[in-house]
């Protein structure tokens, strides 16, 4: 509460909405790693999620629809001391940011994105997004999408992040120990929290309150270690509808702005090539 | 001491489903807003979790350790 705009709120979340349960998370795993909200810089771009940062004490950047990643890459390379979190959505960093989001996973720069997940385009009306489960119901799906979803944490890993992780917002302790995580990680943290949609999402799919959709997220839960035990033995059937959840990746390996850093020492024997370059105008 | 606030609560009910101690009940009228606050009916058995005041959405329930004794300030129902 102590890190939030009191003047902003309440929020403008539907009643119900995952996104508060993750700003919580997020405030919890922040303070646990001791890390004061001076040192964070929070991007986000366009959406529901994408709203968050608006209610936060902290240097944000709104940008457009599905370049935050990109934007946040500038603001990491400009000043490499700075915590850059991106809050992003679904549609925000899957359809129209797709592309971004692989290849900041592929250089792997130092950057925490949040993405949170809630299955459908929550802001223009409930359409279907990449992410839709397969038969959900939305505006642009009236019998039920056909299409196979993105399964975003497993995209990232195989673009080469270095800490990735899945919860669910009923799993807020477990959230903010992997955002602890994310944070203090060296390279691409990416946490994906698959959340409700109680307006769009749950009113077209039989889950019309925040509690019914809760509850479904407790049920199809399964941990990442269950799920590869299952299918190890050949069971796959079995995590038909399911969420898997858990850590997918935590491996160190080196960090884009500290190449860049390491670059420009070779070739102009500085640290911050952006920074001396503008500081070297300033004093004609 | 649970506090909840009655301008921030969106009744969503999110609380009472995830208190382990099943502290939260509905309360029977609404308020000036058209909301159903949850209350914290049996408070006694809350073991101060905080796991609801992490879930609220809308910033709401504030959970207080009990070192001041301060009791009986009941502003929900």
């Amino acid at each position: 509460m102590k890190y939030l705009r009191k003047d902003r709120l309440p929020n403008i979340f539907c009643p119900g909405c995952g996104n508060g349960t993750i700003l919580n998370s997020f405030f919890r795993g922040m303070e646990s790693e001791g890390i004061d909200l001076k040192e964070i810089a929070m991007v986000s771009g366009i959406g529901c999620s994408s709203r968050i940062p608006g209610y936060v004490k902290c240097d944000s950047l709104h940008t457009t629809h599905g370049r935050a990643i990109s934007f946040a890459t500038g603001l990491k390379v400009g000043n490499p001391d700075l915590n850059v979190v991106v809050f992003t959505g679904d549609g925000d960093a899957a359809s129209i940011g797709g592309n971004h989001l692989i290849h900041a996973a592929r250089r792997n720069i130092n950057l925490t994105v949040i993405c949170i997940n809630n299955t459908i385009y929550g802001m223009t009306g409930g359409q279907i997004s990449p992410t839709s489960p397969e038969g959900s119901i939305g505006t642009t799906a009236p019998y039920g999408t056909r299409d196979k979803p993105f399964n975003l944490s497993e995209l990232v890993v195989a673009a080469g992040a270095s800490y990735v992780a899945r919860w669910t917002t009923i799993q807020p302790l477990q959230l903010s120990n992997s955002i602890k995580k994310a944070l203090n990680n060296p390279g691409f943290s990416f946490v994906e929290v698959v959340s409700q949609c109680p307006t769009y999402f749950g009113r077209k799919n039989k889950l019309r309150t925040p509690v019914d959709m809760v509850k479904s997220f407790k049920e199809n839960a399964i941990n990442k270690r269950k799920a590869d035990k299952l299918i190890a033995d050949g069971k796959e059937d079995e995590l038909i509808g399911k969420i898997i959840v858990g850590e997918f990746i935590n491996k160190k390996r080196a960090e884009f702005s500290d190449n860049v850093c390491n670059l420009s020492k070779q070739q102009c024997g500085e640290e911050h090539a952006t920074k001396s370059a503008y500081l070297s105008k300033l004093e004609y | 001491m649970i506090k909840v606030d009655p301008n921030l609560c969106k009744g969503c009910d999110l609380c009472i489903e995830v208190c382990p101690q099943k502290v939260y009940e509905n309360s029977s009228k609404l308020n000036k807003k058209g909301v159903y606050l949850p209350c914290p009916k049996r408070e006694k058995d809350c073991t101060k979790c905080h796991l609801c005041e992490l879930i609220c959405p809308d910033q709401a329930i504030t959970v207080e350790d009990d070192k001041m004794g301060n009791e009986g300030d009941e502003s929900n129902d």
